[in-house]
């Protein structure tokens, strides 16, 4: 299942310090974690930790030492680590966590919905939208090279029981290779009594400044860095993944926009479309964090009409996917109409015929009359 | 006894803690680091959650201890040290992991990490540095503020309404291997506790009678004086705990100061009659009482 | 070690700083001794070098220096009033009344 591709992912990645509390759908990666850990499958100290606040603490103060670090939470447990979000980045720990995509409370849910992990997305953490378990597995991997290599934390997410649940087959990777790919964590500044520093003292407007501004140059880095890594790891591990996947867009006409599960599905979607004689793609936007904004520009470019699909919202505003995209689109000339579609919230089935009814719904507009097209609504 | 002509230094000599810290004149919390210190030596990382230390170790890209010093969140000390230790000792480094932190952060907004680490019996020395309220945001009362105190959030119109939370007593139901108090006023007493804990494995909580001149509104010449009459009148006493329930006294008073000692010089104290100091006298006596059924014979 | 510098750094340019907040200098450049409004002062002919003055000063602000006194080796108390705030600390807890309190010239 999705949520043990996460364990294996960091199982393999050899990551030394796990910390992490229990919330549904999140368990069975901290399960099968325990038991790595205490069969020895897995030399890592695993902390059995009272909150998730923490588990994000005690993985700050781990990684700053220099050693390899994992976790894994969802919606609550993601929202009660909040400050800790913050501090990871402001610390330049290379924390990677797997985050389960499920719907914010009240009223209670356990389904599935982006607002957990878009809810930190200004908290300058690299964020990862996986589509299915063997992605999962081998991003925590390519998470790790990124983030050592640039100091900056990163989430890999997957949506509640649609992925951490569902069980695919998936590739396990051979330790060797992966050693080979992922070299031991090598820490610069580090927490060590033979060279003392105080880490994170009380920084005047005179040079705060600048430490903001290294952590955004470090996100751009990143850009460059997934696209490197993405072909590294295609040269070991026969995968390719890079910051955006595309399917049938170099003669579409329209596209459609989504990230995470509603990708596979969209993909069928277009494919029934096509079979009646649309011209229509896909682009699965895989990295949200670092956004990267001008390859979304280039495809974009030479389309007449673009869908967002939302699986989530920004209240008082629209669905997020669709702000950021369109927000990268605004300055360009010939920027196409960009339509926003909220669908799916709380766990909703997304199906291929809502797709495709949306593409039909959509299409006969000439241009968007408001921010949120709500599909699958019960009004 | 103190000031012999021929005392041998049992404080080391040696500084660890440099100089030109921020602190207040006469603040106890800078003579409780300057000592601990002294006791663990260099061979010590500082975990420091939000309190007055956040400012007094100094600004970025200075330092004051000469030891790493990792800050944190508020919430966040036992947590962060706990990470630091596990991280420590995957490098087989055997280094003295220290969660330096005020009454707030362990009383009230990191209880409940405290209270996880402690179950979980994780290695290191949890050091509280009790000044009696939160002193970094202005003096506002924590529930380490004693009963009928003045702070800008229990003004004399209305005074601290709840007694002092025994925190000695939550610590010892989570039968840590090594509990104790120390004051400032007596530093061979503090310096020997440290000592000992650092050899203990497991969670060690120590707490620091460290007096604010500026919270309690006191002239800051007072601060060991006020931490020694705190010891001697039988307000803090000076205890140790194996395992949470082997309770030792570790400074027996036979005859205690009158309490009223204690109180007057402090003007957070002064809005006090009579009736109020009575009470506070017969709180201290029961108080004293039940300590003294718990101490083993 | 911690670097050592004669005022507080501020970087003037943003390659010159580390990738985040870490320290690399001490807090010796902070001088303390310009908070006092009082100085004390120690009269050696009462001073018994029980070094209590030494023990119970927050700023580490007294230093030993060994001496010898009536050919005996012992540790002497000195004040170093660049960092001396005044509290008077020392002043209060001498036990022969050897520190005396001066009101601090400008």
């Amino acid at each position: 299942m999705g949520n043990h591709a996460l364990s294996y992912g960091a199982k393999l990645s050899r990551a030394q310090v796990i910390s992490a509390y229990p919330i549904t759908p999140q368990t069975e990666v901290v399960e099968l974690l325990s038991r790595m850990c205490a069969s020895g499958e897995l030399k890592a100290k695993f902390i059995k930790v009272e909150s998730e606040h923490s588990a994000m603490a005690s993985l700050i103060g781990a990684s700053s030492v220099g050693v390899r670090t994992f976790t894994a939470t969802s919606s609550q447990g993601l929202a009660h680590m909040h400050e800790m979000l913050h501090w990871a980045t402001g610390a330049r720990t290379p924390i990677v966590m797997g985050n389960i995509n499920r719907a914010f409370a009240p009223p209670w849910s356990v389904w599935t919905e982006q607002n957990d992990s878009l809810s930190q997305r200004d908290t300058g953490w690299m964020q990862l939208y996986a589509q299915n378990n063997q992605e999962v597995l081998d991003s925590v991997i390519q998470a790790y090279k990124v983030a050592e290599s640039l100091d900056l934390p990163a989430m890999v997410i997957l949506a509640a029981f649609v992925l951490s649940h569902t069980s695919e087959t998936v590739e396990m990777p051979e330790q060797e290779k992966v050693d080979e790919f992922l070299p031991p964590y090598e820490r610069k500044y580090k927490i060590d009594p033979d060279e003392p520093h105080a880490f994170g003292g009380l920084t005047n407007p005179d040079n705060y400044f600048e430490l903001r501004y290294k952590i955004q140059k470090a996100m751009e880095e990143a850009l460059k860095k997934w696209e490197e890594v993405g072909e590294e790891f295609e040269m070991m591990f026969g995968r390719r993944y890079g910051l955006v996947e595309t399917y049938k867009v170099s003669d579409a006409k329209s596209l459609i926009v989504s990230s995470g599960t509603i990708a596979s599905t969209a993909r069928n979607a277009v494919d029934s479309l096509r079979e009646s004689g649309v011209k229509v793609g896909f682009l699965r936007i895989r990295v949200f964090r670092p956004f990267p904004a001008e390859l979304i520009r280039g495809i974009l470019s030479s389309v007449d009409k673009v869908i967002v699909i939302d699986r989530n919202i920004g209240f008082g505003a629209s669905g997020i996917f669709y702000q950021e995209v369109k927000a990268a689109m605004y300055n360009e000339k010939n920027t196409p109409p960009i339509f926003g579609v909220v669908t799916g919230l709380g766990g909703r089935d997304v199906s291929s015929k809502d797709i495709i009814e949306i593409y039909q719904d959509v299409i006969r507009m000439k241009e968007p009359k408001s921010d949120i097209i709500w599909k699958g609504l019960k009004i | 006894m103190e000031g012999s002509k021929d005392m041998k230094l049992k404080i080391p000599e040696e500084e660890i803690m440099g100089c030109g810290n921020l602190a207040c004149q006469g603040c106890g919390a800078t003579l409780a680091m300057r000592h601990t210190l002294k006791a663990l030596g260099r061979n010590t990382v500082i975990v420091l959650p939000a309190c007055c230390w956040s400012v007094i170790d100094g600004p970025f890209p200075h330092s004051l201890v000469n030891v790493p010093l990792f800050h944190t969140a508020f919430a966040a000390g036992p947590s962060t040290a706990s990470g630091i230790k596990a991280a420590l000792e995957i490098q087989g480094k055997d280094t003295n992991v220290v969660a330096w932190t005020g009454d707030g952060g362990t009383y009230d907004i990191g209880l409940g990490t405290l209270s996880g680490a402690a179950e979980r019996n994780d290695d290191m020395i949890y050091v509280c540095y009790d000044n009696e309220a939160y002193m970094n945001t202005g003096i506002q009362r924590s529930s380490s503020t004693p009963l009928k105190a003045w702070t800008t959030t229990t003004p004399v119109e209305s005074p601290k309404e709840n007694p002092k939370k025994d925190i000695i007593s939550i610590m010892a139901a989570h039968r840590i291997p090594y509990i104790a108090t120390a004051s400032i006023a007596y530093p061979e007493d503090m310096i020997e506790k440290f000592k000992k804990a650092k050899d203990i494995k497991g969670m060690r909580f120590v707490l620091v009678f460290s007096p604010c001149p500026t919270g309690w509104k006191y002239a800051p010449q007072l601060t060991v004086k006020l931490a020694r009459l705190a010891v001697q009148s039988r307000i803090f006493p000076l205890v140790e705990i194996e395992n949470g329930i082997k309770w030792k006294l570790t400074k027996e008073i036979a005859r205690p100061s009158p309490v009223a000692d204690y109180l007057k010089p402090q003007g957070r104290f002064k809005h006090l009659n009579s009736k109020d100091i009575a009470e506070i006298e017969q709180n201290v006596e029961a108080d004293w009482n039940r300590l003294l059924q718990k101490i083993e014979k | 070690m911690a670097k050592k510098s004669d005022k507080k750094i501020i970087f003037k340019k943003e390659k010159e700083m580390p990738p985040f907040a870490i320290s690399f200098y001490s807090m010796e450049y902070n001088k303390t001794g310009i908070w006092r409004n009082f100085r004390p002062v120690i009269d050696y002919d009462k001073c018994t070098f029980c070094l209590i003055c030494w023990k119970f000063c927050p700023e580490a602000a007294i230093k030993l220096k060994k001496t010898k006194v009536k050919g005996r080796e012992k540790l002497q108390p000195v004040i170093d009033y660049e960092y001396c705030k005044g509290c008077g600390i020392c002043w209060e807890e001498c036990l022969t009344k050897a520190i005396d309190i001066e009101e601090e010239s400008d």
